[in-house]
């Protein structure tokens, strides 16, 4: 298929059978702001439930399935999608290279994720969404009855498969597809944490895989893996589930770190303190994330000697993190400050994040954790380290990358509107929610009794989140009337300091006309100041070859989406769609191995031309 | 709002006084083992303030002595880093986390230290979806939804649960344990005053788990020895009592809810509900109601409505009369008197 003719098209069928890393990082995007607005709405429904004590807005059970798959929906739908769309677009634009290292895994990662996070979603349609919490603890999620933990377990296994492909191409990418002169100790931040998360995914999705698939034979075949009754072990399930899901909340945070590490810099216009500190820093956290896992179970009676252990490996943690800190603020002094929107998620970040921090480290005291364990502190504490770490992040890099990725600038009138609006009600919702764990508040809970001195903070919490939604909607306002904010050079804020930011706005397809040669860290910023401010070439201009866009991807999540549903519905007899989906999945999967596919090539004219006639 | 942290010392002491009702903070420890865990919250929390006072105070002189004004041109020193500087914030955080990890370690086997001598008590707490079960091998009593504890004992619980995972909470006393099915979970508590203390379940457990509180019912050691002795003798027979009406609730309890509820070791079945021998004491109906006529009548009329997914049989058409005499008869249930 030649260039002209991929270019005819219809717009639909493009974006069905893209390829392109940048154009898969929007869909990433795009899909993750949908299920952060739906997260979003589930937990003011929630909010909404607790304002009053005693309150009947939602029946028990349904107030059960929204603590569920809000957890479950900002997690795996909205919190590392959003990320993976950053990481998608950015990272190869930072290092240097025109696409990640397979395209079209790329593509079926996506779709993968989208096809579970929307069988997960149709759970609530068909007989009631899962009900036993995000962490899905057994007996309560192996006997709960009904289907929603069978969309559950299926809808996470199928979009965990695609973030287990995501993560896999992100790591091969940064170790073969570095511009010439990028050493590993040349990448920004942003590249290098990410390369990290990579690592934790891969490592940590495959116990989540294990638990999963148990779950699964428990609740479709009858297995008997967690039934006491039959010498089954309800623990084991918690032990899997955590060696997942507390590296898991590394992946989340650690892009975000890297988030911050580029837009503190820019907007300091300073180099990054400590460099080697923070990427050492960085893979300590990462190999520590998979030391302290049962600091989640301190209550489920592992003994002293094993809570001793992981309280002391998870205090560690705070040590790299700490040292995070103090480079960022190193870097920020003797800076010059610009306080933009995305500086100012950046900055806000500091203070929220150590917060959530701080009682993190009160949380591994195990003997005090009894007392923690379960209550709205462990809430407060998670929210501020993933709203008060993640989401600002996410908000930082949004506002930093939207020109780059969307070719125009966000508001900032309205950004800072919307990031006050925001971190107020942030604090407001989850700085009392400490105080409610402590005065005997515990997790989870439909509602709790009058007269328990629970009422006041409660109210004030519910406020809070209503103040983040409205500052929400603003965001998403601003999206729109931002639009004529268009932005045509190469490096918008004037500041940029990585390579995403010398290439011509709006992305050329193919990113790099030339591969840069990369002299330093801070590519960008070396040439500005020590060279003539462009990036010079390690190649001379020339055709470019790229790959065919493939609609394989989506016959493949579509596949595994109809199986779901033979295995969902194995009781009553549906067993049949599940051999019919996995026929269509390795079908399309046998067509893409025997099928010639060499791609196609941009011709040099058309390269120049675009270059604007250099 | 980011700087609402500064307020965080004086909001605790402030709270500290006020808010949080005395029998279920935290923050009010009445008993041994709630007091070492307040006394290492409050340790790691001066340490926490301590760490966040000092990167607040670096954060705001940062961003008011290097915010970008008009009037700068320069372009700022790309500074590479200061290996003392990393010296400096590696160590100190650990000599901090060292002087929280040491007194933890010691605590958490103090905490741990739940090998029954003579001088214990054991009571065997078993969690149901939504209610609890105290039984006390010692004296061969099991008693439902409040535990009578004699006050300045050691008591040693072994946690266990029949259907899915609670946790066995009462704040003012002791930190939680999970009641796991399969595994048995030790812990102690200790009251030195009498007190009537609440307790929560504090693990996911099904749709009326916010609604599976309990009660630890501290007294005098005679007033336990009383209690636990006219717990395996029963409540006073109402035949003696020439209370007519509660005569006739008994013959409908008989009939209606002996099967899964016991009294005084009569009746009741594994998958039953609480046993019922002190009934006419309970502090509160089904665990957080109000204890009333008119909450137990509706109770057990139609339990759902009150603990969605229990396992009680709803009595719908039980006629006035029947219920009338049923709650009569659930009044004299008494062993204190």
């Amino acid at each position: 298929m030649s260039y002209a003719k991929a270019q005819s098209k219809s717009t639909l069928w493009d974006w069905l059978t893209t390829v392109d890393h940048k154009k898969i990082g929007i869909m990433y995007l795009v899909a993750g702001a949908f299920f952060f607005a739906l997260g979003g709405l589930e937990a003011i429904l929630m909010r909404i439930q607790l304002m009053f004590p005693e309150f009947t807005f939602l029946p028990a059970q349904t107030f059960n399935e929204l603590l569920t798959m809000h957890g479950t929906t900002m997690i795996f739908l909205a919190a590392m999608p959003l990320l993976f769309g950053l990481m998608n677009y950015i990272i190869p634009l930072q290092i240097g290279a025109r696409d990640v290292a397979f395209p079209f895994l790329n593509s079926l990662g996506f779709w993968l994720f989208l096809f579970g996070g929307i069988l997960l979603n149709i759970s609530w349609f068909v007989g009631g969404a899962p009900d036993a919490g995000w962490t899905a603890y057994v007996p309560l999620s192996s006997e709960s009855p009904g289907t929603g933990i069978d969309y559950y377990v299926l809808g996470l296994q199928v979009s965990g498969a695609g973030t287990l492909i995501g993560g896999i191409n992100f790591l091969v990418t940064i170790i073969n597809m570095r511009a010439p002169g990028m050493s590993m100790m040349r990448m920004p931040l942003f590249t290098w944490s990410s390369f990290v998360a990579s690592i934790l995914i891969l490592f940590a999705f495959p116990a989540l895989t294990i638990g999963l698939l148990l779950l699964m034979l428990e609740r479709v075949f009858d297995a008997t893996y967690f039934n006491v009754g039959m010498g089954g072990n309800v623990i084991i399930w918690q032990h899997l589930f955590w060696i997942f899901g507390h590296p898991e909340v590394y992946i989340l945070i650690l892009p975000a770190f890297g988030i911050f590490s580029e837009v503190i810099p820019t907007f300091a216009k300073k180099r990054l303190f400590g460099y080697s500190a923070m990427v050492f820093a960085t893979l300590i956290i990462g190999f520590l994330g998979f030391m302290v896992w049962a600091h989640h179970m301190f209550t489920v009676g592992m003994g002293p000697v094993a809570n001793s252990i992981f309280a002391v490996a998870t205090m560690a943690i705070a040590v790299p993190t700490g040292i995070k800190i103090f480079n960022w603020l190193l870097t920020l002094w003797g800076g010059r400050i610009r306080f933009t929107t995305a500086n100012l998620f950046a900055l806000a970040f500091i203070p929220s994040f150590v917060m959530g921090g701080v009682t993190g480290v009160m949380l591994a005291t195990s003997a005090a954790n009894y007392q923690f364990h379960d209550t709205y502190f462990v809430v407060a504490h998670f929210h501020y380290v993933i709203i008060g770490g993640v989401v600002l992040g996410l908000f930082a890099g949004a506002y930093y990358w939207w020109p780059r990725i969307f070719g125009y600038k966000l508001d900032e009138k309205l950004g800072k509107i919307f990031f006050w609006l925001f971190l107020i009600g942030f604090h407001l919702t989850f700085f009392v929610q400490h105080f409610l764990g402590l005065i005997g508040m515990p997790r989870r809970v439909a509602s709790y009794l009058d007269g328990q001195g629970l009422n006041a903070m409660n109210l004030i919490s519910t406020i809070g989140a209503f103040l983040m939604a409205v500052a929400f909607i603003i965001f998403v306002v601003s999206i729109f009337t931002s639009r004529n904010n268009k932005v045509t050079e190469e490096d918008p804020w004037g500041d940029g300091r990585t390579l995403e930011w010398t290439i011509p706005t709006p992305t050329p397809e193919y990113n790099f006309a030339q591969t840069p040669l990369v002299r330093d860290v801070d590519a960008l910023w070396y040439e500005k100041y020590e060279g003539d401010g462009k990036m010079k070439a390690a190649e001379p201009l020339g055709d470019i070859h790229m790959p065919n866009g493939s609609i394989l991807p989506i016959v493949i999540s579509l596949g595994l989406f109809i199986a779901s549903f033979g295995f969902i519905y194995h009781h009553a007899g549906f067993t049949w769609l599940a051999v019919v989906g996995l026929a269509i999945t390795f079908g399309a999967m046998f067509v893409r191995s025997i099928k010639e596919d060499h791609g196609y090539h941009i011709p040099v004219d058309e390269i120049t031309n675009n270059k604007g006639g250099e | 709002m980011k700087h609402l942290w500064r307020l965080l010392p004086f909001t605790f002491i402030l709270l500290l006084a006020g808010c949080g009702k005395q029998n279920l903070s935290a923050l009010d420890p009445q008993g041994p083992v709630s007091e070492i865990q307040f006394s290492l919250i409050m340790l790691s929390l001066y340490i926490m303030i301590f760490v966040i006072v000092v990167v607040f105070v670096i954060y705001v002189l940062v961003l008011i002595r290097f915010r970008d004004r008009p009037e700068h041109t320069h372009i700022p020193k790309q500074v590479h880093g200061n290996k003392a500087l990393e010296v400096i914030w590696t160590t100190i955080p650990i000599v901090l986390l060292l002087i929280l990890a040491v007194p933890n370690v010691m605590q958490t086997f103090t905490l741990a230290d739940t090998e029954p001598t003579d001088a214990d008590m054991v009571v065997r707490v078993h969690a149901h979806q939504f209610w609890w079960e105290f039984e006390y091998p010692d004296y061969d009593i099991v008693a439902g939804q409040e535990m009578y504890i004699p006050t300045n004992t050691k008591i040693i619980l072994e946690l266990e649960a029949s259907d899915v995972i609670h946790s066995f909470w009462v704040p003012a006393l002791a930190g939680k344990q999970d009641n796991v099915p399969g595994i048995m979970n030790p812990m102690w508590i200790e009251a030195p005053n009498e007190g009537v203390y609440m307790g929560k379940c504090t693990e996911l457990c099904g749709p009326a788990h916010w609604q599976m509180d309990f009660k630890v019912i501290a007294v005098d050691p005679d007033t336990f020895e009383t209690w636990a002795a006219n717990m395996v003798e029963g409540p006073q027979d109402v035949a003696d009592t020439g209370n007519e009406l509660a005569v006739e609730g008994r013959a409908v309890f008989e009939q209606s809810c002996i099967s899964c509820h016991a009294v005084a070791g009569e009746g009741g079945n594994p998958q039953g509900g609480p046993d019922l021998t002190n009934f006419g004491e309970r502090i509160v109906a089904a665990g957080y109601l109000e204890f009333n006529d008119d909450n137990i009548e509706a109770f057990i009329r139609d339990p759902q409505r009150y603990k969605p997914g229990n396992a009680m049989q709803a009595f719908p058409n039980m006629s006035q009369d029947e219920m009338d005499a049923l709650i009569e008869y659930l009044h004299t249930l008494k062993v204190l008197e």
